[in-house]
């Protein structure tokens, strides 16, 4: 291998993208808007949920337990109504996402030392909110008979959790560092996988291919400007999470950036392939999309858990690269992991890289088919 | 890297055949090129010329057929063939969003030019291509002149044995395609074998020898002057007359061959001596004056349309 050549092939490549307004903007603007997008408006965080209640019994009990809802905070009661019938237009609406009800005979029941009962409607169109909202009640009511109690009966089991690692469970801290997988999935698949097939579409690899030009060199030359840019947008990246949106950044730097480095290699060398396979732009755009992006985004346990999928789809993510690169961001920034941790992570994306471009410079031909 | 063999011929290849499923694009052809000739490869749009020309290069694996470009097996060495060959390929396939001094540099360090003969080279090409003063203009904003003449430039930087030419001058104004000509001339004076296609017949004259490809099979093949005495049996008469519209309308009248060449006629015939009185005849008849009439060899052009009338 020659490195004038490689420097030749890598110099042509970054004038290219730093003239095409488009590539220039996909690679800097996209990573940006897409922290933007997840970093502020999409949480999983509940809290203030806007709630209705219908209080016959009107004590002093049934207004002390509502405003245990609202203390807790997780609650806005903003609504009273006086009957069933008030109650729907306000969950139809969405207005409020849950309804409490409690009887006439609420404090009854309970000064007598009975069993009293309170009806929760909560609205499920959100699955999510609405498990959430259901655990939230259930404690409140718990939280509440014990008050009522007082300290007469102590429980066989107390359990009380902590969270480790992110102990304010905020979805942010959870979402962000998985986004620096998907913002370099996005630079692999809009970017470099147009790469080989726009100079076939051209013609100019006509002209490529009839110099002694070698193939590690023709690719490795192509990928050196692509991973420049988009080492960038993971120091970008990095410096939006823990700046702007305040992430924990627990473990190593140098690991961090290290282990970033050959996921972005062999992500590269995987569009690469896709543009050499795809020959057509178009093609090999739709293919890299497909195969790099989307698995990443779906698959990677970025957002969705991999342990609630299904038995064959959590077969499937064992082979997207993108799923360890998660779990190494994941534990670098929340829980400080180090090598010791991640290594095996470590050493399944250094394979991946390693055979996907030696794949990628198999595939190559310096022929027109 | 020179050359493995030290006989004459830069090109040699036998029975030389491609075909893209049941279609034949190059039927058996056998080429042999001298080293340090301009050799011509013409036949219309569709022959196989760069089919041809692709194979030789070794960008194109052949479906049959032997041979050597530059002293390497056209089979089994293309990666040693392009060491010692430089190609322009028919379509424009420099960078058109890289100035034209970026281009030059980007060609030297794929050829790997040595750094200190890199400055010398590019100044030469941009010479060449009379681009001195356009060197920081963006590729695409170039005149199809200007273009040729830096694709050829880029593709000899490294000073490379044997050039293939794919219809370099095609687009191209006439001014621009005799300047190119004269440049395939130099560089074949300079001991440069030159592969080149085209098109036009006019430009065979260009060349040491020819060889015309038609339906992916060489039809003729020899130095022009050659190829117009073995091929071209009937005469030709240039005509010179007052009225030439006139006069090409009677002679088509009387069955006579007949086209017009600026302000004469070229007229072709069986034998120059016994239509001369004939053809001076009718024309006086209708009242067309000839200023004089003289046999003259044919253009290739004439010969080649024979040719593929024949065949």
């Amino acid at each position: 291998m020659k490195t004038p050549r490689i420097k030749a092939i890598a110099k042509k490549e970054f004038i290219q993208i730093w003239r095409d307004p488009l590539s220039l903007a996909m690679a800097f603007l996209m990573p940006v808007i897409l922290l933007f997008i997840y970093g502020y408006a999409i949480t999983f965080d509940i809290d203030k949920i806007p709630t209705v209640v219908y209080d016959m019994d009107k004590s002093s009990v049934s207004r002390e337990f509502i405003n245990q809802f609202h203390e807790s905070g997780y609650f806005l009661i903003n609504f009273s109504v006086e009957s069933y019938k008030e109650i729907d237009p306000f969950l139809d609406s969405g207005r409020a996402r849950v309804a409490v009800v409690i009887p006439e005979d609420f404090s009854k029941n309970i000064w007598k030392g009975y069993n009293a009962q309170i009806e929760v409607l909560i609205d499920g169109g959100d699955s999510n909110t609405a498990t959430i909202a259901q655990g939230y009640t259930l404690a409140i009511a718990e939280g509440f008979s014990q008050r009522m109690r007082g300290a007469k009966v102590t429980p066989l089991i107390d359990s009380k959790s902590r969270v480790w690692y992110n102990n304010e469970l905020k979805s942010r801290n959870f979402i962000i560092p998985g986004l620096i997988a998907i913002v370099m999935a996005v630079i692999i698949a809009l970017l470099i996988s147009l790469t080989i097939a726009r100079e076939w579409d051209r013609g100019t690899m006509e002209q490529l291919i009839s110099t002694p030009l070698k193939t590690p060199e023709l690719i490795l030359g192509k990928l050196i400007p692509y991973f420049l840019i988009g080492f960038a947008d993971t120091i970008l990246a990095i410096l939006m999470s823990t700046l702007l949106f305040h992430v924990p950044l627990r473990g190593s730097v140098t690991l961090l950036l290290g282990l970033s480095a050959i996921f972005l290699f062999g992500g590269l060398s995987f569009g690469m392939l896709m543009s050499i396979a795809g020959k057509t732009q178009l093609a090999a755009s739709q293919a890299a999309l497909l195969t790099s992006f989307l698995p990443a985004f779906l698959l990677s346990g970025f957002i969705f858990s991999i342990s609630n999928m299904p038995k064959p789809l959590q077969i499937v993510t064992y082979f997207i690269p993108a799923r360890y690169f998660v779990t190494i961001l994941k534990g670098i920034f929340l829980k400080g992991s180090t090598l010791n941790v991640l290594w095996l992570e470590a050493l399944l994306l250094t394979l991946f890289a390693v055979l996907v471009f030696i794949a990628a410079n198999r595939k190559f031909r310096k022929r027109i088919e | 890297m020179s050359d493995r063999n030290s006989d004459s011929l830069a090109v040699a290849v036998q029975e030389l055949r491609r075909t893209f499923g049941d279609f034949i694009a190059v039927d058996n052809i056998s080429l042999s090129v001298r080293k340090g000739e301009i050799f011509g490869f013409l036949g219309p749009n569709g022959a196989g010329k760069s089919t041809t020309i692709r194979m030789l290069c070794g960008l194109l694996m052949p479906t049959g057929g032997i041979g050597t470009v530059g002293g390497f097996d056209i089979n089994k060495e293309s990666e040693l063939i392009k060491r010692v060959i430089g190609y322009m390929s028919q379509k424009f396939s420099l960078y058109d969003n890289l100035t034209v001094e970026e281009n030059i540099n980007f060609f030297g360090g794929v050829y790997n030019v040595a750094k200190k003969k890199k400055a010398e080279r590019k100044e030469w090409v941009l010479n060449m291509a009379g681009l001195s003063d356009e060197r920081s203009a963006l590729t695409r904003n170039l005149a199809t002149g200007f273009k040729q003449r830096l694709a050829l430039g880029c593709a000899i930087l490294h000073e490379p044995h044997i050039i293939f030419l794919d219809e370099p001058t095609s687009g191209v104004d006439p001014i621009s395609r005799r300047n190119f000509w004269c440049l395939i001339n130099e560089m074949s004076q300079a001991g440069t074998t030159v592969f080149v296609t085209t098109h036009y017949m006019d430009e065979a004259d260009y060349c040491d020898r020819l060889a015309l490809i038609y339906r992916g099979k060489i039809i003729a093949e020899g130095t022009p002057t050659e190829l117009r005495k073995k091929y071209m049996t009937r005469d030709v008469l240039e005509v010179n007359v007052d009225k030439v519209v006139e006069a090409f309308n009677i002679l088509s009248f009387h069955n006579i061959d007949a086209a017009i060449f600026g302000s004469a006629l070229h007229v072709v015939v069986d034998d120059a001596e016994k239509s001369r009185e004939r053809i001076s005849i009718i024309l006086k008849e209708s009242g067309v004056m000839v200023k004089g009439m003289d046999k003259i060899p044919p253009s290739l052009e004439d010969v080649f349309v024979t040719l593929i009338e024949v065949s």
